[in-house]
């Protein structure tokens, strides 16, 4: 039997792992599908690959599905999210002039407490502080919103959230253009090790389980190739349980470390998968629980809710309807293909579509139809809690 | 008679900037501004405040650009790539020859059609380049695997390069494999065993 060939797009990043597991590790062969893997060189131009067709499905932001469905920037197509492909791995970085300045003012670098790290930043950065994120319609910008919003800051006024592609962080931080940034894996690692900046908080402080990439595919094409997304579904998810198992950690580092994937060393890819993380150039190690996840606590389930908050906090921060953009968002979050696709895969199928999301402080039982899904803490570091059906 | 479109060509290459500008030259009067630093790229498109950006596809400096989208305050303008949405063709066009585009919404298509076909033929040119470059670039590496794997031949076996380049070229037939494979072959087992 010949294989399907199915194009898939990916940025150079540790949370691409599923999809190039799937091909490497022999995920995607088991299903019948050759994988024709294309490094793109920014988020917009791999939407727009998307979008027009160049290929047929894509590592993507959690939040551009929702945001191009309520109609902001760039392409008209929809896209839909099959299934999340990481949860978390985003960390916080300061330049190493402000990381000297917290110090100075008392600050500990203990890199769990997101309201103390906060207060010490606000304190210091002075007046809007410019802090990066490698796209604007993205879980960084998120994160960073809600973090310095709760603590006081208006937002989205009271800040000043830029655009820097990761491998350009470093330079802007040295040219002295932003004074933080946010960033998913090993892009904090990398600027540690250069020396331009220091870890402040990994992403889970300020948000214990946030959805980071998706697996998109074009709503349309999801409808007219049932089979090929059924088999698509199935080997990304497969090879996402793979990666999250600690015994292969070492094996997806070598593999991601390759130059045409992240090209850079396998240690490196190493920390952010252990989540042993090394925060300033004085070696200082931090060990982060749940840095990235991408299985446990059915973290591919792509819950409708989670959807709704993305709509949500946008709607909020750029004076749109929030009701209109919930709908966007609960819309693209395809629960219902990963019913459908992934039954007897030994994922976990849970009862709901929908979650309040913030809700959970320890491990919990939830209802779901092999009745042995436990949920992971989600809190936000505030007590933020968002109920889909009573939003605020 | 409408006002000059004012256009921004994003491009850190000094000669690939001229080339395009003469193209856009050429395909009517547009005022026309080149920036060459991507360090606080945003800002300094928000000062010329143009009607249409042009950036390379391949640029990672153009998710830079999606800020400006967003850009909603008084004395900024809303810009959209494309303006035509529904000319799906000429967005794909531009995709294919790795130009984007990034257009103040509303601009009528005939005014920017004729930027768009100038930009998008321009960077056909640059990508046929890049590809003959690429292909070059190769053809002289494997022609220094090839004369390594010769040397080797000549030296262990007393044969004259003629001779070992025959050698490797039956070897290559033998194993449905390119000559250049069978050279690499060859040099890196007697790195080793050297």
């Amino acid at each position: 039997m010949s294989a399907d060939t199915l194009r898939a797009g990916f940025i150079p990043l540790v949370d691409a792992a599923p999809l190039i597991v799937a091909r490497e590790v022999g995920f995607a062969e088991e299903e019948g599908l050759a994988l024709d893997l294309a490094k793109a060189p920014s988020w917009a131009t791999l939407r727009d690959m998307l979008a027009y067709g160049q290929i047929e499905a894509a590592h993507m932001l959690s939040v551009v599905p929702v945001a191009m469905e309520m109609g902001l920037g760039g392409a008209p197509a929809r896209i839909d999210v099959l299934q999340v492909m990481s949860v978390n791995g985003d960390a916080i970085c300061v330049s190493r002039a402000l990381a000297d300045k917290m110090r100075a003012a008392g600050h500990g670098f203990d890199f769990a407490d997101a309201t103390d790290a906060g207060r010490a930043l606000i304190a210091v950065a002075g007046d809007r502080p410019r802090i990066g994120v490698p796209f604007p319609f993205s879980m960084h910008a998120e994160l960073l919103y809600h973090w310095l919003g709760a603590l006081g800051l208006p937002v989205p006024q009271g800040l000043d959230v830029v655009t820097v592609p990761p491998p350009m962080m470093e330079q802007a931080m040295a040219a002295g253009e932003i004074d933080a940034f946010c960033v998913g894996a090993p892009w904090g690692s990398i600027a540690v090790e250069t020396g331009v900046g220091e870890l402040l908080l990994p992403g889970t402080a300020i948000r214990a389980f946030a959805p980071e990439k998706v697996l998109a595919v074009r709503h349309d094409w999801a409808k007219a190739e049932p089979d090929l997304t059924r088999r698509l579904m199935r080997a990304v998810w497969r090879a996402a349980r793979w990666t999250a198992q600690r015994a292969n950690h070492d094996t997806v580092s070598e593999i991601l470390s390759r130059s045409d994937y992240l090209d850079i060393p396998a240690e490196m890819i190493e920390r952010s998968l252990s989540g042993r993380l090394v925060i300033s150039s004085r070696g200082e190690i931090r060990q982060v629980p749940r840095y990235i996840e991408f299985h446990e606590g059915a973290a591919a389930y792509p819950w409708r809710s989670q959807g709704a908050l993305i709509g949500h906090a946008l709607a909020a921060r750029l004076g749109l309807d929030r009701a209109a953009a919930m709908a966007a968002g609960r819309r693209v979050f395809r629960t219902d293909l990963y019913r459908e696709n992934l039954r007897d895969t030994g994922a976990e199928l849970p009862g709901a579509a929908e979650k309040v999301e913030g809700g959970i402080d320890t491990p919990t039982p939830a209802a779901s139809e092999s009745g042995k899904l436990i949920l992971l803490p989600d809190r936000f570091f505030d007590g933020y809690v968002f109920d889909p059906k009573h939003p605020n | 008679m409408p006002s000059r479109l004012s256009i921004v060509v994003v491009e850190t290459d000094r000669d690939r900037a001229l080339l395009i500008v003469d193209s856009l030259r050429g395909a009517g009067d547009f005022d026309i501004s080149v920036i060459g630093e991507v360090t606080g790229l945003a800002r300094h498109i928000s000062r010329h405040n143009p009607d249409v950006v042009l950036v390379d596809i391949t640029s990672p400096s153009r998710d830079m650009l999606e800020e400006l989208a967003l850009a909603s305050g008084p004395l900024e303008r809303p810009v959209a790539m494309f303006v035509d949405r529904s000319d799906d063709g000429l967005t794909k066009a531009a995709i294919e020859a790795g130009v984007s585009a990034y257009v103040v919404d509303g601009l009528r298509h005939d005014r920017i059609k004729p930027i768009l076909d100038a930009a998008i033929a321009r960077f056909h040119l640059f990508q046929r380049m890049r590809v003959e470059l690429e292909t070059t670039k190769r053809a002289l590496e494997e022609r220094k695997v090839i004369d390594r794997a010769k040397g080797l031949l000549m030296k262990a076996r007393g044969i004259d390069e003629d001779a070992a380049y025959a050698l490797l070229r039956k070897a290559a037939m033998d194993q449905g494999r390119k000559v250049s494979d069978v050279a690499e072959a060859l040099v890196t087992a007697a790195g080793l065993l050297a």
